[in-house]
């Protein structure tokens, strides 16, 4: 099996970047970092994951979507999409690559939303196993394998370096100028790695997640809960969870005049804003607690139900890690799987 | 046309009619002074002015209507209070046709209909009344039961008393809140106005209006006997997108803006109470 030394990955990268631009995680500060574009001798995080997610190379935070130039009494429609470059991103976790396959399911199904298509099909996927999990990791509750993610091409890490897989074809075209920095090596040391992620996985304080209180057809089971009231009762609605979610896409659409024409945008928007279902006429989610609901009922039920069973949660921890309440996702599943036990 | 339905296409406001105090018809063509596209009756469609936003309306011209699309708009806000300004010959922009539309070439086949609108909420059943009339054979006998705060609020007077009151095998009974001078017609609220003509319970519903007229009138038909199989109703959330993705119009698992905005009332049973 191909295996790139640690000390190799700074040549690995920069003869990959003279083909196509490649983003990697940065150290910011501490415990903080951040997709950048790579320049070589940049030194690549050897955290975890980055504070957000990846999402925002598909799904941008904010995006242009057309343009509007007023002439006379006349509207002149402005199309800004141009063939988006080719890029890769590197080091992407088991969670963060299953949410594109989340995202696909909005993005791409009927009508497909060409400027999210559009990155997709310009954007190579370079995915690593997790060597260390974190004690916010559950992403093996929801059926993904930090040891085997998903990805164009496959980075199984050691101690010295990373086992290589292309799983596409994109990923054979990356790799096949880039040989050159590979060596080849017995592939019981990628065995051996994968099978110490998922033992410490094991051993991780959220690995006995349970979702089966969960799924398409609960609504009538979960949305009336009592619970619902508890668990949102100190939300502040500040929208964090939803803006570090690697899954969550609502979106708004805004226009803002430059002077020189109407540029309509789309921008993150959160269902836990107070404003996001208000109109002229009223408001169906009047309260925190209708909205802290929607969010979790959407990911655990609405979901599922709408795309065969699959969550739309992927385990990342994320909003563990920075909600400033401290709540999330798992404390809803706890408690309402409890109080399901209970019944 | 453009591949990406986030895009929308600039078109004329030919005609703008005043309707009520606060409900303006406007009536948009191509540039080439066409219709902007075909459409089923119950579907919206997005419609803007660019730098102020973005509002979905549902399409109130039959689509049997060949000449011009029309749109019956109540101003109760900030992108309508700007619309409610637009002159003839000035150009917002639409995109569309969005939504599930009513079922008038299945479930409403053959069927005796009745109509049950409040306010601005006929706009949505005008296109459905129209294309009925236009297609008369394949529908049995139509009831419109039809009020407004006032005489002056009822949307498109004109149409009703000049054509559909005088159309073969039509019915329209309309009501006002309150006794008003030169009204000498019935004066009740509406979900009590139907408890009232006690409509034959055959016949098949199609109910629009404020939420609050909707559950009364609703409430009042089971009373009757109706089922919620027999009702169909259209249903208006907060919408960006209108294609199911921005996420906001969602009641349970169902987006309005593609899984309804028409709906069956047994549908809606099946869905949380957020509406």
């Amino acid at each position: 099996m191909k295996f790139l030394k640690r000390t190799d990955l700074d040549c690995f990268l920069t003869a990959a970047a003279e083909h196509r631009t490649i983003y990697v995680p940065i150290d910011e500060e501490p415990n903080k970092s951040a997709y950048r574009r790579y320049k070589p001798r940049t030194p690549v995080s050897q955290g975890l994951k980055t504070t957000r997610s990846a999402k925002d190379f598909f799904f941008p935070q904010t995006e242009n979507l057309v343009g509007f130039r007023i002439e006379d009494k006349k509207i002149k429609i402005l199309d800004p999409r141009t063939e988006h470059e080719d890029f890769a991103v590197f080091g992407v976790r088991a969670c963060d690559a299953r949410s594109f396959g989340i995202l696909d399911k909005v993005f791409l199904s009927e009508p497909v939303d060409t400027y999210y298509q559009n990155r997709r099909a310009h954007g190579l996927i370079l995915t690593m196993t997790c060597r260390r999990p974190a004690e916010t990791c559950f992403c093996t509750a929801f059926g993904i394998d930090p040891a085997s993610p998903e990805g164009d091409i496959v980075f199984t890490e050691t101690a010295d370096g990373w086992y290589i897989e292309p799983k596409t074809e994109g990923g054979r075209d990356f790799l096949a100028p880039l040989e050159e920095f590979l060596e080849e090596r017995d592939e019981g040391g990628a065995e051996e790695a994968k099978a110490r992620t998922r033992e410490t996985m094991e051993k991780l304080p959220l690995a006995g997640l349970k979702t089966d209180s969960f799924g398409g057809g609960k609504t009538k089971e979960l949305f009336d809960r009592p619970e619902w009231a508890s668990l949102s009762e100190a939300c502040i609605g500040c929208g964090t969870c939803t803006f570090v979610c690697p899954t969550c896409q609502c979106y708004d659409i805004r226009d803002y005049d430059t002077g020189r024409e109407v540029r309509r945008f789309r921008c993150w928007d959160s269902c836990m804003y107070s404003d996001f279902t208000k109109m002229a006429g009223g408001n169906p989610r009047l309260t925190q607690k209708e909205r802290f609901r929607q969010r979790f009922m959407h990911k655990l039920v609405y979901f599922p139900e709408n795309n065969g069973g699959e969550f739309g949660c992927v385990g990342c921890g994320r909003c563990l890690a920075s909600c400033p309440i401290h709540m999330n996702i798992v404390k809803v599943m706890k408690t309402l799987s409890e109080g399901q036990d209970e019944q | 046309m453009n591949s990406e339905t986030l895009i929308p296409h600039a078109v004329v406001v030919e005609d703008v009619r005043i309707d009520t105090p606060d409900v303006k018809t406007f009536r948009v063509l191509t540039r080439e002074g066409e219709k902007p596209f075909d459409h089923l009756p119950g579907q919206c469609a997005m419609i803007s002015i660019p730098g102020v936003g973005e509002g979905m309306f549902s399409i109130t011209s039959s689509p049997t209507n060949r000449a011009y699309m029309e749109f019956s708009i109540k101003k109760c806000g900030h992108l309508t209070n700007w619309l409610h300004m637009l002159e003839p010959g000035m150009e917002v922009t639409v995109r569309g046709p969005y939504g599930r539309p009513f079922p008038v070439e299945e479930d409403l086949l053959g069927k005796d209909l009745l109509f049950i609108a409040g306010g601005i909420g006929l706009a949505p059943l005008r296109a459905v009344i129209n294309y009925v009339r236009d297609n008369r054979e394949n529908y049995g006998d139509v009831q419109i039961i039809y009020g407004a705060r006032s005489k002056d609020d009822l949307v498109d007077y004109a149409e009703i008393l000049d054509e559909w009151q005088t159309s073969p095998g039509v019915e329209v009974d309309l009501t006002i809140d309150r006794e008003q001078a030169g009204w000498a017609g019935h004066v009740g609220f509406v979900p009590n106005y139907v408890k009232e003509l006690n409509p034959d319970r055959g016949k098949t519903v199609l109910v629009c209006g404020p939420p609050i007229m909707i559950k009364f009138t609703v409430a009042g038909l089971t009373e009757l006997g109706f089922a919620p199989e027999q009702i169909w109703t259209t249903m208006e959330l907060r919408m960006k997108c209108g294609i199911g993705k921005c996420g906001r119009c969602n009641i349970g698992a169902k987006y309005v803006c593609k899984d309804g905005p028409v709906f069956r009332y047994d549908e809606l049973g099946e869905l949380p109470d957020e509406y």
